[in-house]
């Protein structure tokens, strides 16, 4: 079992950071009738979890033990049957409504409108509601956040959602105003350090704090990612050495940032292609690319060329969105710099 | 909207059911037990009420276009208007509720809607009340309507006016077609004002027994609601439940409804008054570590930078609007929030450096 999963906390007591926010989610649990929740927060913040020791402190040890379903339903106009995978306890159902792509909608209308519509059997055992967790819902498209409008007003009596993804910006704004937001932030590098040590107490070994804040700093609050930094590293070599290395994708983007900074030619646009085609294939999501890229130039240019360069990248990853094919935005971002950079080297001389 | 005076005597169980032992009803959000049960008791629309009983004493209803803001009342509004119309009894049989949760493509408008329509019904007097000769259908959040199903309402809602009201309930009458939105009359839902929505939390709170720290939290709720009652219910139901005993002030309010502090803001605009690259990135970073969304980030900067302040002149605030607008529309599309914020920090940072040298 990986210590990710081995140390995550099942209960809002035992929760290592953000002390206040298991204070006031036991508060809301006890009086027994919370609104839906919207639970939001970067990535590796600790929300899944918090989620689940609320079920645990509603329901009890029971709901942790989960089966995987696999649900049918046809489409109503074409009469395909469509799948969805769900994972279910007897007391709650959790859907990837971005599993269905776009069919999404008809998840909404269809399952979380049934699991919605039947109350609970037994309330005294069951308790009075079902809860659906729904990952993912910024990755909903806008049909299927309407679909969910009603059906969580009507059902509220009878199932409660609760929500969750990485950002409210793509929630629309009538599901947003039927939840209780419930911001989950990043531990800060203390937080990370503490957990850490913890984790290296209970494994018995040595985390000299230097390794543990060169990983805590690397995380950047993703507390996930610096488990398993941790256990990539202890496997890897024992005691511990200083210096977390860069990942290969790392490694590869500051290449390419340095090559983009020593020649600017058409030559070169080729040559730096190859290499995206190689991060593409390997995985790496462009938004990443251009993001880490980004970052890379920042670090080496002017500070008057710095506003043009965040300018054109959030402009080309824009395009990335909105567009089919992520390394035409990529190298047009590329050829983009590489033009600004260029005009820019030979400015000073033009104007003296 | 939401009842303008007490109307205790049918709701008897909005007292604290704590401990009143009996079978134990499964708890029901505020907003829906303080929903409005007749057309009277929804507050701060006037016009649309007067109007509305003009035309319910008179026993002739238009077709229905009810169209504004989140949280203003429409749905209430027509539910109060189906419930004095038919009552309990017959309110089931007599009015079809489709929203964007139900299936309601082409082949719905064709079959289920134009069914329902086109039955006749009997004029029938239930306890002493005149029951229309008429059913209705609500048509909730038309606008996620496709045109296409849209265009095929357009020849039921004349074919069976006799028998049949329709009344179409959107956030934005643009998105309804022109021939639909002719055939009904419309009615604008205003966002409440902060008196309307103070007296009617006030109730609330009084009847629920919610502990708010001072008057200014009402203010606070009306602030991060906007108008919207729907949000200031759920906000004020959401602060007692989760600050349980302890009296909620307006920080706690401000919290619950995920704004970011008015001090973060502050510092990201010094940050990039300064013009240091570095210190934008890093607060950029924070802010998202924080788990801020940046369309709440961008949505109350805005509200900032329109404001008369010491820190932008004219042409400033124009340049940024404009740019925050690009920046909505990116975030929309699935862009990258940090990149995205990054950007607008770095060209408010150039526009501050271009008033330096001027």
């Amino acid at each position: 079992m990986l210590w990710v999963d081995k140390y995550k906390p099942t209960s809002l007591d035992h929760m290592d950071y953000h002390p206040d926010l298991s204070l006031h989610l036991k508060n809301m649990i006890k009086s027994s009738d919370f609104p839906h929740l919207l639970v939001y927060g970067p990535s590796g913040a600790g929300k899944k979890t918090r989620i689940m020791a609320i079920l645990k402190e509603v329901y009890g040890p029971n709901c942790l033990k989960l089966k995987i379903d696999h649900r049918t339903f046809k489409h109503p106009s074409t009469n395909k049957n469509l799948q969805v995978t769900t994972i279910s306890s007897p007391y709650h159902i959790e859907i990837n409504a971005g599993e269905a792509g776009s069919n999404d909608r008809l998840i909404v209308q269809s399952i979380i409108k049934e699991i919605a519509q039947s109350p609970p059997i037994d309330s005294s055992v069951f308790g009075a509601f079902k809860i659906v967790i729904l990952n993912e819902v910024d990755k909903l498209s806008k049909d299927a956040q309407h679909a969910l409008r009603r059906t969580m007003e009507k059902y509220a009596a009878s199932c409660r959602l609760i929500l969750c993804c990485d950002s409210t910006s793509r929630v629309i704004d009538p599901i947003r105003s039927r939840c209780l937001g419930i911001r989950v932030p990043a531990p800060s590098i203390a937080d990370v350090q503490n957990v850490l040590n913890i984790v290296a107490t209970k494994e018995k070994f040595e985390l000299p704090k230097k390794i543990s804040e060169e990983i805590a700093v690397k995380a950047k609050g993703n507390l996930r990612y610096a488990l398993l930094m941790l256990e990539a590293k202890k496997a890897k070599q024992y005691p511990f050495v200083e210096g977390v290395p860069l990942l290969d994708w790392e490694n590869y983007i500051q290449v390419i940032a340095r090559d983009i900074i020593m020649e600017q030619t058409p030559a070169k646009l080729m040559a730096v292609r190859a290499k995206l085609y190689e991060l593409i294939g390997h995985c790496i999501p462009p938004e990443l690319i251009i993001k880490t890229l980004t970052l890379e130039l920042l670090d080496s240019i002017d500070n008057s060329l710095k506003c043009e360069t965040i300018h054109w990248a959030a402009f080309y990853e824009h395009r990335i969105q909105i567009g089919t094919k992520p390394i035409f935005h990529l190298e047009a971002f590329i050829a983009k710099f590489m033009s600004c950079y260029k005009k820019f080297n030979s400015e000073p001389f033009v104007a003296q | 909207m939401f009842y303008n005076k007490s109307t205790g005597k049918n709701t008897s169980n909005s007292a604290p059911s704590i401990g009143s032992g009996g079978i134990q009803k499964a708890p029901e959000p505020w907003v829906s037990k303080y929903r409005p049960r007749t057309v009277d008791d929804v507050a701060h629309q006037d016009e649309v009420v007067r109007a509305l009983k003009k035309s319910l004493d008179g026993g002739a209803l238009p077709h229905l276009l009810f169209y504004g803001p989140p949280g203003t009342g429409k749905t209430s509004t027509i539910l109060a208007i189906a419930m004095d119309l038919y009552g309990p009894d017959l309110i089931k049989d007599r009015v079809l509720e489709l929203n964007a949760s139900d299936e309601r493509g082409i082949e719905i408008v064709r079959t289920k809607i134009k069914n329902f329509a086109s039955f006749t019904v009997n004029n029938t007097t239930v306890a002493g009340k005149q029951v229309p000769s008429f059913k209705l259908i609500i048509l909730d959040e038309a606008d996620s309507m496709t045109q296409d199903a849209q265009a095929a309402l357009r020849r039921t809602i004349e074919n069976t006016s006799k028998t049949t009201r329709f009344c179409l309930l959107c956030n934005y009458i643009t998105r309804i077609i022109e021939p639909l939105s002719s055939r009904c009359a419309k009615f604008r839902f205003k966002p409440l004002k902060s008196e309307a929505m103070g007296e009617r939390l006030k109730y609330i709170a009084d009847q629920e027994g919610v502990n708010l720290a001072n008057e200014s939290t009402l203010d606070a709720i009306h602030t991060v609601s906007q108008g919207d009652m729907r949000k200031a219910i759920t906000f004020m139901q959401s602060a007692h439940r989760f600050y349980a005993s302890k009296s909620i002030t307006d920080a706690n309010i401000y919290d619950i409804s995920g704004s970011v502090e008015p001090k973060t803001l502050e510092l990201f605009i010094n940050s990039c008054k300064s013009g240091d690259f570095y210190k934008v990135r890093h607060l950029v970073e924070r802010v998202m570590a924080l788990g801020y969304p940046a369309s709440q980030i961008i949505s109350q900067l805005f509200d900032i930078v329109v404001q008369p302040s010491i820190h932008f002149n004219n042409i400033q605030r124009t340049k940024i609007a404009i740019k925050i607008g690009q920046i909505d529309r990116n975030l929309v599309d699935g862009s990258d929030e940090f990149l995205q914020l990054f950007d607008l920090g770095a060209y408010m940072m150039k526009c501050f450096d271009e008033m330096e040298m001027n």
